[in-house]
């Protein structure tokens, strides 16, 4: 029969447009909020997703899993005297490693000795023409350059972010990313733990070694 | 892995004694074949030793030898490794190769390629003009002494950015803020665009013909480059003859950033991400044919699970893309927004898991050489699971109810011809298209790269080449995709996901590798030569998009119009892949 084909079609997009107020009937029933909801964002976007499957940006987001990389920012920690200890050591890694060369790095020296000190004078990144690869933060040896959340940075004029733009504290980079933050804390405390176990043993060598001579 | 066919298995040089010699450069492969000799060896090699499909034809500038190369990468479509011709001319203009159009009429877009990029000149070429860049563009832009606009140093990473990297925006440097360099005493008031004309001239080869007294006047319509089922800015342009197309050039280049030039300033390692945008539906695939090549020049192993990973991931990127492709392809054909809105709704689904373990919808930058960046957790598992298993054939059967028998498609589509099996041969056809025709060639049954070997699937095939056997065949894969996945999902063991240190700086020993894979719209490949420095030589991306366009002009006509756009949605072009 000319036109089965068609009506088959047509059923589909019958039942799939009922399957948007039968979802909201059942979620109702079992007395749950399907919008506005974590949950019912979080269930929008699942394998058991039926009926509509926008999210009503900005009043709901979606739940941006912990990976999601946007423009990088420089973490500092918070010192209890309010001051930034700032992790970066300047070691121009990330400037390097950028494929769009959109980092760019002003060394601090020593004034008086002219030696290079580990800590950024400037830091800028160029928002426009950072290709949020993520490199950056991956091949950083001091974790010092993270990848942000926050992807909302329209704006009318070029967006050239300097150090003052750029730092962002640790609390923050724990908010948003609490697995990656916890298992970088585990390996600099087993870092710093084996330090010290190896500089106790050196001292322990070393007073062993002395009577000898 | 695939290596290109070794010396001792083929007695061309035999065969062509004085004429084909063997490439002896270290790290290099395949046969180095006179100039003037070049069509007979050809000939040959196509209807003697069975390499019916070539598949890259790219120009290398060998500048401090003074030399330029044109390397052929040919293959035999019933399965196997391929055969590595090249041609050495010197480094002197006109650099001239004799082209190998009437042999397969295939190279023809990319041969302009080559000349528009590299300036080699191809004799016997009926339409050299260039392809890419503008008209008005002096040089070739992929010749090593050529530099861009916003020229800074020969490679990455860039002096000035540490340790004193004093800001600066380049457009700041540009007394005219912008990014072009004319040629001396330019006047763009006064230019005319010769190419125009050139193009109308090519197309004026089909004569106009009388019949019945009546005289027929020929429209020339320019369909594109902003048409919204041009699926970006494609442009063609076409003679009709009433509705008829009796002519037809492809125009490109308006999304062309010399992807190619880029990458030899990069080092290995920064093109990764630059890869994800070439054809931006299907980054997990393009990083995927990266890879493997670098890691073939590199020599090194992947990492167990990294190569279970890679299936998983470009398999969901090929499910996602032929989803898509129905989504737009109804869209062209005026079915709007219902059929794209579902197909998107699982697209969604699958980007959420790359999110998940790459950071990025889209832009992925998931591969690393030997491995993959991060490890999929298992919560992220858990939901691949529930899409492979459970969701995806569901829908995927949703879809084919909801559109295969629907009698206004299927009148639309069943018997408009798109090509015949030899003619896709010739005219180096890859991916779903050739298999619609009739031959079922795939790189991963006929080539297998990763560990495409180990796992059981078929190799769509359907036999008609018409329109709706190119639309049926992308469900099939979908299917088979699925059933791959089912395998990959359930053998992937435990393990690290990379098999070398992270490094930003790799090393690769000089030589040449050839990858190419089955990316969702046909063969996707890279050719990169290392002279051991920490950035390629050469860096040239084949991509399917573009290759299979060479054939849009013969299918087309005799074509309706209306049909055309139909046809180019088939293709399932990305301009993004197509003009690099």
């Amino acid at each position: 029969m000319y036109g089965k084909g068609i009506l088959k079609g047509l059923k589909v997009t019958w039942v799939r447009f009922w399957d948007t107020y039968l979802e909201d009937i059942s979620w109702i029933l079992r007395g749950k909020k399907r919008y506005y909801t974590e949950e019912g964002v979080k269930h929008r976007a699942s394998k058991d997703q039926k009926g509509i499957f926008t999210v009503q940006f900005p009043e709901e987001r979606l739940i941006l899993p912990e990976e999601a990389r946007y423009i990088p920012f420089l973490v500092y920690n918070e010192k209890p005297d309010g001051e930034k200890e700032v992790l970066c050591t300047s070691c121009g890694i990330c400037a390097k490693v950028c494929p769009p060369q959109c980092i760019w790095i002003v060394r601090s020296n020593d004034p008086t000795t002219g030696r290079p000190i580990p800590e950024p004078t400037e830091f800028y990144i160029d928002a426009d023409i950072c290709m949020n690869c993520g490199f950056c933060a991956e091949y950083c040896p001091f974790d010092a350059i993270k990848m942000d959340h926050d992807f909302e940075i329209a704006s009318y004029e070029r967006n050239v972010y300097n150090m003052e733009k750029l730092l962002k504290p640790s609390s923050y980079y724990q908010s948003i990313r609490p697995q990656n933050f916890a298992r970088e804390e585990e390996a600099r405390k087993a870092k710093e733990a084996a330090k010290a176990a190896k500089a106790a043993g050196a001292n322990a060598a070393g007073a062993e070694a002395m009577p000898a001579a | 892995m695939t290596a290109p066919a070794s010396t001792s298995t083929l007695d061309l040089v035999a065969r062509f004694p004085n004429i084909v010699s063997p490439d002896a450069r270290p790290g290099f492969s395949g046969f180095i074949v006179e100039k003037d000799s070049l069509i007979e060896v050809a000939t040959a090699i196509r209807d003697e030793f069975g390499f019916d499909l070539l598949t890259a034809v790219t120009g290398v500038d060998y500048f401090p030898e003074n030399k330029m190369e044109v390397v052929y990468h040919a293959y035999r479509t019933t399965g196997g490794p391929g055969l590595v011709f090249k041609v050495q001319v010197l480094r002197v203009d006109p650099v001239e190769v004799p082209s190998l159009i009437d042999l397969w009429p295939g190279v023809d877009l990319q041969e302009r390629e080559a000349w528009d990029l590299m300036g080699i000149k191809f004799t016997g070429h009926p339409d050299l003009r260039r392809i890419l860049m503008w008209e008005g563009f002096e040089g070739h832009p992929m010749r090593k002494d050529w530099k861009e606009g916003f020229y800074e140093e020969d490679t990455k990473p860039f002096k000035s950015r540490w340790p004193d990297g004093q800001f600066y925006m380049a457009e700041d440097k540009n007394p005219f803020k912008d990014n072009l360099t004319f040629p001396q005493n330019f006047d763009p008031e006064k230019w005319i665009p010769e190419g125009d004309a050139l193009l109308y001239g090519a197309l004026a080869r089909y004569t106009v013909k009388q019949e019945d007294g009546f005289s027929t006047d020929r429209i020339v319509i320019n369909m594109g480059p902003h048409h919204p089922s041009t699926h970006g800015v494609f442009r063609a342009v076409m003679t009709l003859d009433g509705e008829t197309i009796v002519g037809l050039k492809p125009v490109l280049g308006y999304l062309h950033r010399n992807h190619d030039k880029i990458g030899e300033r990069n080092t290995y390692l920064l093109n990764m991400p630059f890869t994800d945008r070439l054809d931006y539906f299907n980054s997990m695939t393009n990083n995927f044919g990266y890879a493997i090549t670098v890691e073939k020049l590199m020599n090194i192993p992947v990492a167990e699970r990294a190569e279970y990973i890679r299936i998983i991931v470009s398999e969901m990127t090929r499910v996602q893309n032929h989803l898509i492709f129905i989504g737009t392809l109804l869209n062209d054909l005026g079915a709007m927004y219902t059929p794209s809105l579902y197909a998107f709704e699982e697209r969604e689904l699958i980007l959420d898991i790359f999110e998940a373990i790459s950071g990025a919808r889209m832009m992925c930058n998931y591969f690393r050489f030997g491995g993959v960046v991060r490890d999929i957790p298992d919560d992220v598992m858990q939901k691949i699971k529930g899409l492979v298993h459970e969701r995806l054939p569901a829908k995927t059967d949703e879809m084919e109810r909801f559109l295969s028998e629907n009698e206004i498609l299927v009148s639309r589509m069943k018997g408009v011809k798109m090509i015949d099996a030899e003619d896709a041969i010739r005219y180096s056809i890859t991916g779903p298209v050739l298999r619609a025709a009739g031959v079922p060639y795939d790189i991963r049954r006929a080539d297998p790269y990763g560990i495409y070997d180990r796992f059981d699937f078929d190799v769509a095939v359907r036999h008609n080449g018409d329109l709706m056997d190119n639309y049926l065949i992308r469900i099939d894969e979908i299917r088979q995709s699925l059933r791959i996945l089912e395998q990959a999902i359930k053998q992937i063991p435990q393990g690290p996901i990379n098999s070398q240190k992270p490094v930003y700086q790799v090393r690769v020993p000089a030589g040449e590798a050839y990858g190419r894979i089955e990316s969702p719209k046909g063969e996707l490949a890279f050719y990169v030569v290392s002279n051991g420095k920490p950035n390629p030589w050469r860096y040239h991306v084949r991509p399917a998009s573009f290759v299979n366009l060479t054939a849009l002009e013969k299918i087309s006509i005799g074509n309706k119009i209306a049909d055309f756009v139909a046809i180019l949605a088939m293709f399932d072009i990305v301009m993004g892949e197509c003009d690099r």
